[in-house]
């Protein structure tokens, strides 16, 4: 029988069958709708992973102190002390595939002007800080080298402290706002940035020089790290290379002996974090694709009763000249159908499940090839489940079936 | 006669059936020889076998010992699917109770074997079925389901299924069983006009009187052959039917 007949009669054993089929067929829609959202989900997050990480800055290097905390090993908090002012200035006169360095001391508090106060981090940075995070300034300016070098009670304020602290100003630039006490003139205004991907508002921020911050605010000679970019993303390691020469010159630290400081590539977080992504994801998926076996299942057994009802037919089929073939086929495609229908109805309850997500803010993208996916792994399983079926039906003695009542 | 050829040949086939501990010996041992272009006609009691014979001449089952010859090829030599192919092509089998696919029109019923042949197009098919429809006489029924029609139209549309596929062979069981008179020698008249034609019947009945219309008539009993006569007066079904009184209400 050519394939356009059998989808026939396919059709019409399901149809005939209507809540039946759509019963067997409901396991194959979960299982495919499941997996659509799981992977969307997946896929979702680990873009917006992606895009909060290259937030950070581009080809950024960050130098922290203590050695690679990684292995889980306690430090002595002297150890987290070893970044100092000479080990900057010796990276900047040193430097070569690095090209912009700040470093970086930071201060959690409350920050007032007038009657309003709000709770803010103050960060201590070169002004290199702006290339570095590719952050412009929006009003007014960034302090200056000068700034830095007399550690001057100046700031570059994120939109948010405007928004809490001087709701009613309309030109904040030249006004002084306190923090600890110490009096901090905002000379610019940073572009906003919004939230990042954490719930984190990335503009509630104070940026000062570090001398500032170091002096007159924490009174300690250390930095809490030093953040650099390199040239372009090719010479990261490069940079990483000679970062870690300068400083372990620096720290006169013998060969054979580890690194008293540790240095991360963003390249490197990416990687970590949409590596963590990955297997999160494939956990799901797996979990939703068990589903589809057990409605695979359901659908062989659905197929079975089918077999077994239509005996009769069989037996008629064959003895007007239909071979095993012919039968097993029949049995197949409409095994097939099922799958596949319940494959489409699947993707698209996985589509309007993900859209329903991305209404409730969740990260939701779905990648085109698990629709493929979903399709291909459909009309296996409706092999894969139907032959037993099928092959039952066409192995049948054509006398024995047409009798059986 | 000696000229013809010999279409089917069975020499001593048996068939036995195991029914929980007992075997029932449906055929115990019948060997004929049916030529090109004889109308057979098959009489018996209930349970004499011939169900059981016609079942093993169309292909559709096998001796349990004994060989059947198609054609001078024996029969359980054969694969699955040349049998199959025997059926589809060279076959017409009207089942003693019709077996027809439930819920599903004449027309469709009886388009059925020619979907198992890839030579005929769909609208080839249609046009074969109707035109087997109309030749039982029921070409004012296309399109009723199975379950819509009589026990007499039900046979007919069986009868039609079993001419649609052009077969040298028609085997039909009480093919005319479940007919009233006139619709009998309807069908009769067709089946002699299929005769004409040259094509080999074997027709299974219990009415004594049908074996005058055939060339031949064999008798079972207990699955053996009893008498086999040849026909020397084969009447015409056409002028019997003519014969008929007039049905008041035509
Ligand atoms: N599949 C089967 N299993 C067991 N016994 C069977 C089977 N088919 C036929 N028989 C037995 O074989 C014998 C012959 O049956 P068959 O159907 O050939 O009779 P028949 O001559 O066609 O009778 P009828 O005129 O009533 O149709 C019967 O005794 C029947 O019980
Ligand atoms: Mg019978």
């Amino acid at each position: 029988m050519n394939y356009l007949n059998l989808l026939k009669v396919a059709i019409k054993a399901i149809a005939s069958n209507k809540f039946r089929s759509f019963l067997s067929m409901l396991g194959i829609i979960i299982g495919v709708a499941a997996v659509i959202i799981m992977m969307a989900i997946g896929q979702g997050s680990k873009e917006s992973v992606r895009q909060n990480i290259s937030q950070m800055g581009t080809n950024l290097l960050m130098v922290r102190p203590g050695a690679d905390m990684r292995g889980g090993v306690r430090q002595d908090p002297s150890a987290m002390q070893t970044l100092k002012q000479e080990d900057y200035d010796a990276i900047v006169q040193n430097k070569k595939y690095v090209t912009y360095v700040s470093p970086e001391v930071s201060a959690g508090g409350q920050v007032i002007y007038g009657a309003n106060n709000t709770t803010t981090t103050v960060y201590g940075e070169s002004i290199e800080y702006f290339d570095i995070k590719q952050w412009d300034v929006e009003l007014g300016d960034s302090f200056s080298d000068e700034d830095i070098r007399k550690a001057a009670k100046v700031c570059v304020v994120g939109k948010t402290i405007i928004d809490e602290l001087m709701p009613n100003v309309s030109e904040p630039i030249g006004k002084t706002i306190r923090f600890k006490s110490i009096p901090l003139r905002i000379v610019g205004v940073l572009k906003s940035k919004g939230f990042n991907s954490w719930g984190m508002d990335q503009d509630n921020v104070i940026i000062a020089p570090y001398t500032t911050v170091m002096k007159r605010i924490l009174a300690q000679t250390y930095f809490s790290g030093i953040n650099c970019s390199s040239i372009t993303e090719e010479l990261t390691d490069n940079a990483i290379d000679e970062l870690t020469d300068i400083l372990r010159q620096r720290h006169k630290i013998k060969d054979g002996e580890e690194d008293d400081f540790t240095i991360r590539s963003q390249q490197e977080i990416m990687e970590t974090m949409s590596s963590t992504m990955d297997s999160i994801t494939i956990i799901l998926v797996v979990a939703a694709a068990f589903s589809l076996i057990v409605a695979g299942i359901g659908i062989m057994n659905i197929m079975l009763v089918s077999v077994t009802e239509r005996t009769k037919e069989i037996g008629l089929r064959m003895s007007v000249g239909a071979r095993g073939i012919d039968i097993s086929s029949q049995f197949l495609i409409e095994s097939i159908m099922i799958s596949v229908t319940g494959g489409v109805l699947g993707i698209l309850l996985g589509w309007l499940g993900t859209v329903l997500c991305a209404n409730f803010g969740l990260p939701v993208s779905i990648p085109l090839w698990s629709i493929f996916l979903s399709f291909a792994v459909c009309t296996l399983i409706g092999i894969l489940f139907g032959f037993f079926p099928a092959k039952k039906a066409a192995t049948m003695d054509p006398i024995e079936a047409i009798r059986y009542e | 006669m000696e000229e013809k050829k010999v279409v089917i040949e069975l020499d001593n086939v048996r068939r036995d059936f195991k029914v929980g501990e007992e075997t029932v010996h449906a055929l115990r041992g019948v060997t004929f020889k049916i030529y090109e272009g004889e109308f057979v006609t098959i009489m018996g009691s209930s349970g004499s076998g011939k169900s059981t014979l016609l079942n093993q001449l169309g292909c559709l089952d096998t001796p349990t010992s004994g060989e059947y010859y198609l054609d001078g090829i024996p029969v359980r030599k054969m694969k699955k699917n040349e049998r199959a192919l025997l059926r589809n092509r060279k076959i017409g089998f009207v089942f003693q109770n019709y077996n027809l696919l439930p819920k599903t029109t004449a027309v469709e019923n009886v388009e059925l074997p020619l979907m198992y042949n890839s030579r005929y197009s769909a609208r080839e098919r249609k046009e074969a079925a109707i035109e087997a429809l109309k030749a039982v006489g029921l070409g004012d029924r296309l399109y009723h389901k199975s379950n819509q029609m009589s026990g007499g139209q039900m046979q007919r549309v069986a009868i039609a299924r079993a001419l649609v596929n052009n077969p040298t062979i028609i085997l039909a069981d009480e093919a005319t069983g479940n007919l009233d008179t006139r619709t009998s020698y309807e069908m009769l008249v067709l089946f002699q006009k299929l005769f004409k034609e040259g094509r080999t019947i074997i027709f299974v009945t219990h009415n004594p009187e049908i074996a005058r219309y055939s060339s031949r008539n064999i008798t079972l009993r207990d699955g053996k052959i009893r008498e086999d006569v040849i026909n020397t007066d084969i009447q015409s079904a056409a002028e019997a039917l003519a014969a008929l009184p007039v049905n008041q209400d035509d």
